[in-house]
């Protein structure tokens, strides 16, 4: 076969060579530990086979040799004296006890063999869920091992599903397809392409790109794209740099992101300032759409939103006013219960100004698998998606991730209905000290499965209150593997240099267990072959392609109007209506509003003032920090001491008030419970907003539960959240705006 | 050697802390001294959408600019990793120059 003209990069060497008495490899270093993107990386080891040191790869132009602190501190993460090296079983009523026996692989994979089969021939292979958090490589080999298995409960245990998930689904249920900015990542000469131009405008929506590096997109692009003239709006309700450096920034109030997208569109619209030809030819429900933004004039978004009308409107006029724009949002849209009509609105301001796959623009990226599609769908029976927890009650799982609802799963285990579950694969997750509401209420629904096997690289406090079997997953340098990720793919490959204990990688375990459960399902000998098979379409088997990646696919701008964007090669995008649909022909379909609209959070100044009086502060959380990847790196000793105490943010006024100084430990609390803090002072935030850290949890602190699994039990700021209350489409869930009060912490309380 | 110094653009500077922990890792420091600290005035508001925030990196005694690396013919590691692009290691008087065709730009002279 021809090998497809992929573009590569020139190397001055092979992947591994040697230099100063040390061997090198060339790869890419996408986790774990977790990361949402995969820079590429020099890995130094020793004659010994002890990896050294990391060092970015000025070759690879994803980073152009850049790294951020996670990769530089990766050794003190491989060798960390706290990892689990070994597979463990513990009794399963010692579950939240310091109790376990390691064992051999093969007496743990019989044993999960043993428990897992038995549970699907009760009960249904649907009675195990299988659940995967986010950042490590695993969203293609668990989806291919819970399906090959028989599960239709792939899942993400988050309350509606509120990270990532919601614009995926809404991108596609609305344009056919996930969007991100371009900025020359699909191309190897990045930007010296000539047929790439520097956006004059970037929307920076409820997302912190230089910290957050999320669905792929490497954040400091940013500052390079900003060096050769990019302009900036930020929505954010804290001076971020990016913020800063804005010409305009938009302190907007938490989970308010829809009445002011709303209230933009209506300036945009009403001032005539969108792309009529695009809007004519490739738009659908334009109409609609602007009668829907009318509800929002600028008196009353800026009444919503608490920015200052001139803002709005200067910002909205800048950005119309652009040849092209990006927007570049992030988890802020997905962490608002009505995120899908937020989703859209904010779509609508790319889409009716027409930047739309064009340079320096909204463009779909290049993919090699479909990373939201998972990887073996074709293993899903009608029967299995029958027994998909939350599909008969929301369609638009049928979008995007295929996964089940983590909200009617919480359900399904404290009722049983619509069937009672047994047992759960949990493998890359950390649910309950990082995305489940109510983590007292979660250990108890999980506990009522019969059998669960965890797999992680350390002790995390959802193992030891969960698990009766762990396996000891390993880091990139440790294994073999592909950048089939988020965002813009190319032909990457994770290149194994170092072994450590008997710790081995997630693709591995889900391939080894997979041909135990359903081996026709899983026909290779190896990864490297399982890989090869993955990445067929690039030409390369994983061994050439490790010699020359990365490899680059082919891109082109206007697709929609070549007819590269529908399966059927028609002209257009992958709608029904072969359009952008502002007004969505699915959304009405599902019994959703067709049109974008806003809501306030279920609690909030204006839908409880009451209990604003009693809990005066809107309470934000999930932003990331430099040194951390939302619930790991706590033990990591030279990352741990530039973050070593979960921080809570709260304006000087604010604190003065209260009579609580910078540095002092609090308690953030709610009706539903509270968790401690300790403050740092800040101007970057408004008087009535806090912003706490997530995921915390102490591993040097003791573990068991009657101890506080690792301090998580005071740590969780989910104790504060609204409990398992979705939006209407199933998606997005108020994670950032909560209301709660702030006292110090005494010894009397 | 020659006399090497560091050019700050702290004008781009993010503030990520890249320096320093690529800095720690390379020397075997331990996790509180350095051989390049990013420091923080700000921030703070003086007037209608003005705000002070500077992030400046500062390399101390610790710091050997790398010596050894570029003996090698690499970069500084801080300089390699630096995600901003912001900061420059080399021969005093070639960073003088630069130093003078750009403003919020500060440059240290070699105390290794």
């Amino acid at each position: 076969m021809d090998k497809p003209k992929y573009h590569l990069v020139p190397h001055e060497k092979p992947y591994r060579y040697d230099e100063n008495g040390l061997h090198v490899t060339r790869g890419s270093a996408w986790s774990g530990p977790g990361c949402h993107i995969g820079c590429g990386v020099l890995l130094y080891t020793d004659d010994e086979g002890k990896l050294v040191k990391v060092e970015g790869d000025p070759e690879n132009p994803y980073n152009q040799g850049r790294l951020c602190n996670r990769c530089l501190a990766l050794t003190e993460v491989v060798y960390n004296p706290s990892r689990i090296l070994k597979p463990m079983k513990r009794n399963p009523e010692d579950r939240g006890k310091d109790a376990w026996t390691e064992i051999s692989w093969d007496e743990a994979y019989d044993l999960i063999y043993e428990k897992f089969t038995e549970i699907k021939e009760k009960y249904g292979p649907w009675a195990i869920p299988f659940v995967q958090g986010t950042g490590r490589d695993i969203a293609a080999w668990i989806t291919r091992l819970a399906w090959s298995f028989g599960s239709p409960n792939y899942m993400f245990n988050m309350s509606g599903m509120a990270c990532y998930l919601p614009r995926v689904a809404g991108c596609a249920a609305t344009t056919g397809n996930f969007w991100v900015g371009d900025f020359a990542q699909q191309f190897p000469d990045r930007y010296d392409n000539p047929n790439w131009e520097c956006p004059d405008y970037i929307m920076v929506w409820g997302n912190n790109p230089l910290i957050a590096n999320s669905d792929g997109f490497y954040g400091h692009w940013m500052v390079d794209v900003m060096k050769r003239g990019a302009k900036l709006i930020v929505v954010d309700p804290r001076l971020t740099w990016l913020a800063y450096k804005a010409e305009y920034w938009l302190q907007i109030r938490p989970g308010t992101d829809a009445a002011l997208a709303l209230g933009m569109l209506n300036v945009i619209i009403s001032e005539d300032l969108y792309d009529h030809e695009f809007v004519e030819r490739w738009c659908y429900g334009f109409d609609e759409l602007a009668a829907a933004a009318a509800e929002y004039p600028l008196d009353r978004a800026s009444e919503i939103t608490w920015i200052a009308s001139d803002i709005i409107r200067d910002a909205a006029r800048a950005w119309a006013n652009a040849n092209s724009g990006i927007m570049q949002w992030g988890l802020a849209v997905d962490t608002t219960k009505e995120s899908l009509p937020a989703a859209q609105a904010i779509g609508a301001l790319w889409q009716i100004c027409g930047y739309c796959d064009k340079p320096g623009c909204m463009i779909v990226p290049p993919e090699i698998l479909a990373y939201s599609g998972g990887f073996g769908g074709e293993l899903v029976t009608d029967e299995m998606n029958e027994h998909r927890i939350g599909l008969d009650k929301y369609a638009l799982l049928r979008f995007g991730f295929q996964v089940a609802s983590s909200d009617e799963v919480m359900k399904t285990l404290e009722t049983g209905q619509p069937y009672k579950l047994h047992g759960a694969w949990l493998q890359t997750t950390n649910f309950l000290t990082c995305t489940a509401p109510d983590p007292e209420r979660s250990i108890k629904a999980w506990r009522t499965l019969d059998f669960i096997v965890v797999v992680d690289m350390f002790m995390t406090p959802t193992a030891m209150a969960l698990a009766d079997v762990f396996l000891p997953a390993c880091t990139y340098a440790e294994r073999d593997g592909i950048r089939v990720g988020d965002g813009a793919q190319r032909g990457e490959t994770i290149n194994k240099v170092c072994q450590v204990g008997e710790a081995k990688s997630d693709m591995q375990i889900n391939l080894e267990l997979g041909k135990r459960f359903n081996p026709e399902a899983w026909p290779w000998a190896d990864v490297d072959e399982m890989f090869s098979y993955v990445i067929e379409c690039t030409g390369y088997t994983f061994e050439e392609l490790q010699e020359v990646a990365p490899a680059y696919i082919p891109f082109e701008y206007k697709r929609y109007e070549k007819g590269m964007l529908r399966s059927d090669g028609q002209v257009g995008f992958n709608t029904t209506t072969g359009r952008l649909e502002l007004w969505s022909t699915f959304y009405n379909k599902a019994g959703l509003s067709p049109v974008p609209y806003f809501e306030e959070p279920t609690e909030s100044p204006v839908s409880t003032p009451d209990l604003y009086e009693k809990y005066p502060f809107v309470l934000t959380t999930g932003a990331r920090n430099w040194f951390m990847f939302h619930s790991e790196h706590r033990q990591v000793p030279h990352l741990r001491a530039k973050r070593p105490w979960p921080i809570v943010q709260m304006n000087p006024k604010a604190a003065d008030k209260l009579g609580i100084k910078n540095g002092e430990w609090v308690w953030l609390e709610n009706d539903r419970g509270r968790c401690k803090r300790v403050v740092e002072t800040t101007n970057i935030i408004d008087e009535r907003v806090l912003m706490s850290d997530h995921g915390w949890w102490f591993p040097e602190a003791p573990g068991e539960e009657k101890d506080g699994l690792f301090g998580m039990l005071d740590l969780n700021v989910n104790k504060l959240l609204n409990s398992y209350l979705p939006g209407k489409s199933g998606f997005g869930a108020n994670y950032k705006s909560m209301l709660c009060k702030v006292y110090k912490v005494q010894e009397e309380n | 050697m020659a006399d090497y110094g560091m050019l700050i653009d702290y004008d781009w500077c993010t503030g990520c802390h890249t320096c320093e922990t690529a800095c720690q890792m390379e020397h075997n420091l331990p996790p509180d001294q350095f051989g390049i600290k990013v420091t923080e005035v700000g921030p703070y508001q003086y007037g209608d959408r003005k705000w002070v925030l500077i992030n400046m990196p500062i390399p101390t005694d610790q710091c050997n600019f790398c010596v050894e690396r570029i003996a090698q013919g690499k970069l500084p590691t801080c300089m390699h990793h630096c995600q901003a692009r912001c900061l420059e290691v080399g021969p005093i008087e070639e960073l003088q120059s630069k130093l003078s065709a750009k403003k919020k730009q500060v440059l240290f002279h070699n105390q290794g």
